[in-house]
């Protein structure tokens, strides 16, 4: 027998997740989309992916080396943030947005508020935003790239389906559903970025109570305020069209910046939905779930604060 | 039928396997015993045999300090050696009493009752509490005060607890399948201090063989009932156990009493059988010997005051380097720095794992994941808890109702960045009820 025997404070069994193997999950859950995406736009697009992760990841690397802090890159966290600061660039973007978004949104966002965990907006979406705020011309121009593989199927040329939706135009619902339109890199096709929800979920990664709230209160608004009565074709096109999905089932979702009470997380959920509603049908721009999930990020201390759970037993009655 | 259960918990490895199959063996135990005075919630047994005493199986060597007491009794024949201080399983010094085995095994008369009709309830209350049983399912609370409430006439179910939801542990479940009728008659025993009251047998659907055994033989008997619960861990605890089988929940500030319950786990059952029908007081358990750096796991009548060292060498020693030993179950057992500690009322297990997932695993920082929450079964908020306990905060602590946590440890044992939830509420918790005590 060993002379010393390891002693702490029960419980003595863990469990085998870890805050890697869920960030691992997420990122193979965003394959389908980022492989859509590159399909889609082409080499570029790959490029965008690579300069993101990358630049995330040596950001994040270096500020913790001259910090003296721990080396964390092996948590997989910025991998995330870079893949999803990536797929929400325009797929013709210079690869300096890349890094610009990437250093804002590990350096500032993330690091200078205590790193993992800490952060209390999701880095990628402030990253985007930055990005929006600073160079508006090149964020929003999605004018058809040389497309590597050359398959676009050009439906409204150079304006995502959801602008084109807003100025009263026609649009296709199915390609906005496969996702051979132009927008962001990952946020086109509905179907991809279902399948990696479908397998977040199922390996319970995340569960559905935002990402359902979220659209489905979204959905109420679209048909109460969308102008255009109970109307399924322009209701599927808002739902299949700019950074709804996306945003709903990766972005919404991500841990950090949502409430950790359950009710709080349905209420969540409808402020987002109420608020992307507001900013696409009554807001200048034809876009709105960046900017309503980072808004609702700063309400989440606050909704948790109402959402306290009652203990159990606090109902039952003393006989 | 769906099962009956709770919300929230987890599905931990359960580990059964190592010794589900082994039938209960007897211990005889060599050299000195060792009886710990605090077994039990409450205050300490008193001492009334001195140094050089000759002593008997079965006779009491030391009486119940107050109500919320229990008394002691030596397991073996032999003599006092001396009444000394002792290691407990947490790591305390306890006040002991130290009786060296003639292994003669002279035994006292006992006064066994050879029916309970026309036995009175004090009758059946006083040899209860004579035979110094306690709650065996770990906590230790003296059962003759918790079978002895303000209104018994409002206990509307006595529950006999056989969820054994802790992993590893296999000790209820032969009791279950080996000896059924004593807990069936430990059980007529309670109901009949109850008049209103009606008898469940609660166990895990994991144990389907106890299941179809315990059922078949309450089937005459109209006041009680088995019931199978989901097979899930805290499904033991005695507030999510009234919750899974009454459908009525308690919280920290009621007694089971208050929702019209009593629970008792079975190895207890079975001492209130021995204590009332057979006039035996408490003096064995049954301990579960096992873990992957034991040769060979088994189950073990023990009686109290065995060294846990010999238990290892019964169980054919360790086939590996143990690096971690805990006395009880791996969720909520305690780890030992060493083996030198006796068996008490309360060790229900000797765990001896080759590796130690806590220290294998680095803390990181919270993600803010929420599986804490979700598998919390006192419906708190564990990582918020665990932040205010850290920083000190009482009165956020108490407003989040940190009180409430009954740690259970499934938080931490769930937690992805690994984080000793349980450990920081428990610390906060215990320090909250110290000061409390001091100002009462």
């Amino acid at each position: 027998m060993s002379d010393l025997l390891h002693v702490s404070s029960s419980p003595h069994v863990r469990s085998k997740v870890t805050t890697s193997s869920i960030m691992m999950a997420v990122c193979i859950a965003l394959l389908p989309t980022t492989i859509f995406g590159i399909y889609n736009f082409g080499l570029n697009a790959l490029m965008l992916v690579c300069v993101s992760v990358a630049t995330c990841v040596l950001t994040e690397m270096i500020y913790e080396h001259f910090m003296h802090k721990k080396i964390t890159v092996g948590d997989f966290s910025a991998v995330v943030t870079g893949l999803l600061l990536a797929l929400n660039l325009p797929g013709n973007a210079p690869w300096w947005i890349a890094v610009i978004g990437s250093i804002f949104a590990i350096l500032v966002v993330k690091q200078l508020f205590g790193g993992l965990g800490q952060n209390f907006m999701n880095p990628a979406l402030a990253g985007r935003c930055f990005l929006l705020i600073c160079f508006t011309g090149r964020m929003t121009n999605f004018a058809i790239p040389n497309g590597a593989f050359g398959n676009i199927v050009d439906t409204v040329s150079g304006a995502t389906p959801l602008a084109a939706l807003k100025a009263g135009e026609q649009v296709d619902v199915l390609s906005m559903f496969l996702g051979n339109t132009t927008g962001t890199i990952g946020e086109t096709s509905a179907i991809a970025i279902l399948v990696g929800a479908v397998f977040l979920v199922s390996i319970k990664v995340i569960d559905l109570k935002i990402p359902l709230t979220y659209i489905g209160s979204f959905a109420v608004f679209v048909l109460i305020f969308g102008g255009h009565g109970f109307d399924l074709n322009y209701l599927a096109a808002h739902l299949c069209g700019g950074g709804l999905m996306l945003g709903a089932w990766f972005m919404a979702t991500d841990y950090v910046t949502t409430p950790i009470t359950k009710n709080g997380q349905l209420v969540y959920g409808v402020c987002l939905g109420i608020l992307t509603g507001i900013f696409r049908i009554f807001g200048g721009s034809a876009e709105g779930v960046s900017y309503a999930i980072i808004f609702c990020n700063l309400l989440v201390p606050l909704i948790e604060r109402v959402t306290l759970p009652t203990a159990f037993g606090k109902g039952g009655k003393k006989a | 039928m769906s099962l009956l259960t709770f919300k929230g918990g987890i599905h931990p490895d359960d580990g059964k396997k190592l010794s589900k199959e082994k039938p209960i063996k007897s211990v005889l135990p060599k050299g000195e015993l060792v009886y710990l005075l605090s077994q039990h919630i409450g205050a300490p047994a008193k001492p009334i045999v001195q140094k050089g005493d000759h002593v008997l199986v079965g006779q009491k060597i030391a009486e119940a300090g107050g109500f919320v007491s229990a008394p002691v009794y030596s397991t073996v024949s032999g003599t006092v050696k001396s009444l000394e201080k002792r290691m407990n399983v947490t790591g305390a010094m306890g006040d002991a009493i130290i009786v060296e085995n003639d292994n003669n095994y002279e035994t006292v008369t006992y006064q066994p009752l050879k029916s309970l009709k026309d036995v009175s309830k004090e009758e059946v209350l006083n040899r209860i509490k004579e035979a110094g049983v306690v709650g065996m399912g770990g906590a230790g609370f003296p059962t003759h005060v918790k079978l002895s409430p303000k209104e018994p006439d409002k206990i509307e179910f006595v529950i006999v607890n056989g969820a054994e939801c802790e992993p590893y542990l296999t000790s209820d479940y032969r009791r279950m399948l080996e000896e059924p009728e004593k807990i069936i008659g430990g059980l007529k025993c309670m109901l009949h201090l109850f008049d209103n009251a009606r008898g469940y047998i609660a166990i895990e659907d994991n144990k389907p063989d106890c299941i179809a055994r315990m059922t078949e033989l309450v089937e005459k008997e109209d006041r009680i009932e088995v019931k199978t619960l989901k097979t899930k861990y805290p499904q033991g605890a005695e507030r999510q156990l009234i919750y899974a089988t009454t459908n009525r929940s308690i919280n920290s500030s009621m007694l089971p009493a208050d929702a019209g319950c009593v629970v008792d786990n079975v190895d207890t059952v079975v001492a209130i059988y021995n204590g009332v029908r057979l006039g035996r007081p408490l003096m064995h358990r049954i301990v579960t010997v096992t873990g992957d750096a034991i040769t060979d796991p088994r189950n073990f009548l023990v009686p109290v005051g065995t060294n846990y060292e010999e238990l290892i060498e019964e169980a054919g020693g360790f086939k590996q380097d143990p690096v971690k030993i805990i006395s009880g179950g791996p969720m909520m057992g305690f780890g030992l720095y060493d083996l030198n500690v006796p068996v008490t009322k309360t060790s229900s297990a000797l765990l001896c794992l080759t590796s130690d997932d806590v220290s294998e695993n680095e803390e990181t920082n919270c993600i803010n994941c929420g599986k804490c929450v979700s598998v919390c079964p006192g419906r708190v908020l564990p990582a918020r808890l665990a932040t205010f306990a850290n920083e000190g905060k009482e009165e956020a602590f108490l407003k989040y109702n940190g009180m409430e946590c009954c740690e259970c440890g499934c938080c931490s044992f769930v937690c992805p960045a690994k984080r000793p939830l349980t450990q920081s509420i428990k610390s906060m918790r215990r320090m909250i009820l110290a000061n409390r005590k001091k100002k009462a």
